[in-house]
């Protein structure tokens, strides 16, 4: 070891204390990058190797009933490179463990080989046995959360018949890595369960013998999607087709698209923040460590060291702080990553879930903390070149000090000599003072950015299901029903109000905009499900007209007063040109809304409907759900907000997780830039300090002017960090903005005032520390040692 | 105050010899360390020319006076300059680890006789003993040229002494050039030639028939 690293290795121990807790600060920033990136790269690998073994579509679309003899044609069109064929329907289910009925989706299985697309990874049992009626093959994340067995039996209700059913096989789709019941926003693995069948015996039970219900295709390459989705639904109208669609509409894969979306932000926002602050912290750090080496420097060049060797090592001392910060950060973060992986194993359902710490994540760690402490230090590792030795040798000129601008408005004299000092003090090195202003608002900023997800997941609960919708369930029909079915369920003891609907799959077009969406026409026998404004008004259903969510109104560049074309995707296929009169507040999905006058007027059809909102007696829930279980029209129980609730239970527990670290996070910024600040001060000002305790200052005086300087700088953190933290905030909810769901930019007060409190006693802890410092001040020896 | 341009030096011509023994006498800001630190290749004039032997330093680069000062150039200064973060060994070896003709640390220590002290850091050290590790620091690459700007400002008179013998040792040992700043004027017994400087001239040149000891010297 060299001369210079040993004296490299005796100022990093004399450092200690600070260059840990800048590192601290680094490898936090690390540990994020690390996590976000092995998330990420975990779920994106794990997503192409599945869709690829597994054949996932690239194309879906549904229909009323396709004549097993157009398939020839659909296969014919151009950029059509495989089709699937099959039967897909919606089910009840009755678990013994819940009152209310369970949704299941049940899918046909080829009786003899695997289907040619959306294949299946057999996990537990064995396959179907087509001569067999009574098997089913259960999804894992189903099976998981009722905690079934092979050979259990369920009780299904399809197509208004019983059926006993045994489960036979355990398996996985790339269909359904997320799985989400229709018309809910988060995937409820309790409530909803996907099954598959033989297709002998389903189509039996549901009458599609000869027929298929389902379409699935992949595309040749090159073959342009949009072109084949609109030859496929040319060839599916006459069928009852609701329009083809593809991957990016699909439910599943929209939502880990978006996972990987919120991840890739994360994966930049939250690094940038820490490696900003470590970055300011390393510049303040070496910059005085130079200022108190200048002699020292000026001795290295006067031997004979090169400019550049000497720079080199105090280079060296910010990167030792970043690399070992970096290798700290990446330790923390593939462990942070492995866990996280683990909590997406909840969520998402693959059979392998794979995630390595990749070369890429390693070097790029290095890579960018190395960039900080480079782009950190830079400034004066540059002075150090450039010092002129002969400079260096005479002693650097006093500090310049001048009166505050505090002072200087005319306060100067209502302020105490003390304070007058510590204003100077701040004033005198605005960088410094200006780093730690920004170091502190950013742990603010970190804080708040980790916290309001709650909130706004909490806002968006109450809004959507405590306000705009009043009803405790959703009965859907598995077809357009005859409106005379409302007596029927107001006779069911214990339903209150009855509000029926009916969703009519239409494309609406405006200009070159369009989207495939469900239209509803509200009933108006009860106001159960309501229409809110941004302004949480409740908005009526107006008699005439369109009412567009705003996102859907923001896709299709609609306003009010403009007109957009409305085409139905199903009978007798009208179009028509309706004018856009409200829009309201959505968080989920893309939605319109027209009275049940403008449909009717516009259909010529005797009003029916599809589904109805039902507000129950908590009392008879239990004989309420029973007796829709034995209804044969219905084909689905929503109840409202249960996916979302029980999304928010079980993740509960990752939230207070999350929100430790968050703290953790927040207290390793603050307290290193408030400790950097403070020890900084002090050596600057322990001459300074020991001549007032001379003079006759008390402990306590002498302490109040550095600690005065470091609440001064806290509170001037506050407003600017609890700005950012709202703009960083804001900056995530405009970057989860998807057609599938948005999150409402909502922050409780209390989240700003417990950040601030976190930022708070974190400066003050640090406080302490060096209040043992200040304390154990040795006047003599300071006034000797000259400076 | 950026206006005004203070000649530090003006008009100096001056030649040293090998194994000769200078001292520059003068008051404060008559030019002294300046001239000291042209000489040392740690400064560069405005304008004129200085040689070493056969080169001009004048025309040399950063890095060619930085070769200079690594090779040939031994610096005493007034607070020894010491690295605190180094042992008395170690700070040494900071110039031994250079320099390629030079002796090791502990020839150097031992000539300074503080070879006992080796392990000790600066703060544990004296005031007299610091600048004789400043010495050890200086002569350990057997420099040509010894340049002690005030080597005794900070001492009292009995450590100094000690301090100027270990200098006038090396001079005599290892014939170097040696160059001693100083205001005060008996240290000039000392000396084959006393230069005395003022305002930035060279006032006055003296020629001393014979060295003394600085025991000898009367203070």
């Amino acid at each position: 070891m060299s001369i210079l690293d040993r004296k490299l290795r005796r100022d990093l121990g004399h450092l200690a204390t600070q260059a840990v807790a800048i590192g601290m600060v680094m490898a936090s920033g690390i540990a994020m990058y690390t996590m976000a990136l092995y998330a990420l790269h975990s779920l994106q690998t794990s997503q192409t190797n599945y869709y690829q073994k597994y054949r996932f579509a690239n194309i879906f679309c549904n229909a009323v009933r396709i004549p097993a003899d157009l398939m020839p044609r659909i296969q014919a069109i151009p950029g059509v490179s495989a089709i699937d064929q099959r039967v897909v329907f919606a089910a009840l289910l009755d678990m013994p463990n819940m009152a209310e009925p369970v949704a299941a989706r049940l899918i046909s299985w080829p009786d003899s080989g695997k289907p040619r697309l959306n294949d299946l990874f057999l996990a537990d049992g064995r396959w179907l046995d087509s001569e067999r009626s009574d098997e089913v093959l259960a999804s894992h994340s189903f099976v998981a959360a009722h905690g079934l067995k092979l050979d259990d039996h369920l009780e299904f209700v399809i197509n208004g018949r019983k059926r006993r059913l045994q489960i036979v096989g355990v398996v996985y789709s790339p269909e359904y890595i997320v799985q989400i019941q229709p018309g809910s926003l988060l995937p409820d693995y309790k409530r909803f369960g996907v099954f598959w069948m033989s297709h002998r015996h389903l189509s039996a039970a549901v009458d599609m013998q000869g027929a298929v219900n389902d379409v699935t295709l992949t595309l040749e390459r090159g073959a342009t999607e949009a072109a084949v989705i609109e030859a496929v639904d040319e060839l599916l109208a006459p069928y009852g087709g609701t329009g083809a669609y593809g991957r990016e509409h699909h439910v599943s894969h929209r939502f880990l698209e978006d996972e990987i979306k919120q991840l890739t932000i994360m994966a930049w926002v939250s690094p940038t923040i820490f490696l900003l602050v470590a970055a300011f912290l390393l510049n303040v750090m070496v910059g005085r460590v130079v200022a108190l080496q200048r002699e020292q420097i000026a001795v290295l060049k006067a031997c004979g060291y090169y400019d550049w060797q000497i720079g080199v090592h105090y280079l060296k001392l910010a990167l030792l702080i970043a690399v070992g910060g970096a290798g700290l950060g990446l330790l923390f973060g593939y462990w942070l990553g492995q866990n996280t992986t683990r909590m997406y194993a909840e969520v998402y359902r693959f059979p392998v879930q794979q995630g390595s710490l990749t070369g890429t994540i390693v070097w790029g760690s290095l890579l960018i903390s190395i960039g900080s402490a480079v782009i950190g230090t830079w400034r004066s590792i540059a002075a150090v070149i450039s010092l002129p030795p002969a400079d260096a040798m005479r002693p650097a000129t006093p500090s310049n000090f001048s009166t505050s601008w505090v002072e200087r408005i005319g306060l100067r004299w209502l302020l105490p000599q003390i304070i007058r000092m510590l204003l100077r003090q701040i004033q005198r090195q605005p960088i410094k003072s200006l780093s730690t202003v920004f170091g502190m608002a950013m742990a603010l900023a970190i804080m708040i950015l980790g916290s309001f997800s709650l909130d706004a997941i909490r806002y968006l609960i109450w809004f959507q299901f405590d306000y705009a919708q009043r009803q405790d369930i959703t009965v859907v029909f598995n077809q357009v029903t005859e409106h005379d079915v409302i007596s029927e369920l107001k006779s069911l003891p214990g339903v209150s109000e009855v509000q029926t609907f009916r969703a009519i799959p239409m494309t609406v077009r405006h200009q070159h905009a369009s989207r495939k969406i469900s239209v509803m026409a509200l009933g108006d026998e009860a106001p159960l499900y309501r229409l809110v404004n941004i302004k949480e008004q409740i908005v009526p259903t107006p008699p005439e007209g369109l009412v567009l969510s705003d996102k859907l109104a923001k896709i299709l560049g609609a306003d009010l007063g403009d007109h957009v074309q409305l085409t139905a995707l199903e009978g007798t296929r009208r179009s028509a040109e309706i004018e856009v009169v409200r829009i309201i507040t959505e968080y989920g999905g893309l939605n319109a809304y027209v009275s049940p006058q403008v449909l009717a007027r516009w259909s010529h059809l005797p009003r029916t409907c599809s589904g109805a909102h039902l507000r129950i007696d908590s009392a008879t829930t239990t004989e309420v759900y029973h007796r829709l279980k034995n209804m044969p029209q219905v084909a689905s129980v929503n109840l409202k907000g249960a996916a979302m609730r029980s999304f928010e239970e079980s993740f509960a527990a990752n939230i207070l997780t999350m929100r430790l670290f968050n703290i953790i996070f927040t207290v390793i910024i603050a307290f290193g830039v408030v400790y950097n600040h403070a020890r900084i001060s002090f050596a600057e000002q322990s001459r300074d300090l020991a001549t007032l305790r001379v003079l006759g200052f008390t402990n306590g005086e002498v302490t109040s002017i550095l600690l005065g300087e470091l609440a001064i700088l806290t509170v001037a953190a506050l407003l600017p960090g609890c700005l950012i933290g709202w703009g960083l905030a804001a900056m995530l909810v405009w970057g989860m903005d998807t057609e599938l769901y948005r999150i409402p930019m909502v922050i409780e007060p209390a989240t700003y005032w417990f950040a601030m409190f976190v930022v708070v006693v974190a400066a003050f802890l640090s406080g302490l520390v060096m209040l043992r410092k200040i304390w154990a001040l040795d006047m003599v020896s300071v006034l000797k040692a000259r400076e | 105050m950026g206006d005004v341009v203070v000649r530090a030096l003006k008009g100096v011509d001056v030649a040293l010899y090998p194994g000769e023994f200078v001292v520059l006498l003068g008051p404060s800001g008559s030019g002294k360390s300046t001239l000291l630190n042209i000489l040392g290749g740690l400064d560069q004039p405005t304008s004129g020319q200085v040689f070493y032997r056969d080169q001009e330093l004048t025309t040399w680069n950063q890095r060619q006076l930085t070769q200079f000062r690594r090779e040939h150039v031994g610096f005493i200064f007034q607070f020894y300059n010491l690295v605190p973060s180094l042992t008395a060994y170690e700070n040494v070896a900071l110039v031994t680890e250079l320099a390629s003709r030079s002796m090791s640390p502990l020839e150097a220590l031992k000539m300074v006789a503080l070879e006992p002290r080796r392990d000790h850091f600066p703060a544990q050290l004296s005031g007299g003993e610091q600048q004789r590790v400043a010495i050890a620091r200086a002569i350990a690459k057997r420099p040509a040229i010894l340049l002690c700007d005030e080597p005794t400002g900070a001492l009292d008179l009995a450590t100094g002494v000690l301090v100027l013998e270990a200098i006038e040792q090396v001079n005599r040992e290892l014939g170097t050039t040696t160059v001693v700043i100083t205001h005060n004027a008996v240290i000039a017994g000392m000396a084959d030639r006393v230069i005395k400087m003022s305002d930035g001239k060279i006032a006055e040149v003296e020629q001393n028939a014979m060295r003394l000891r600085p025991r000898e010297m009367r203070w």
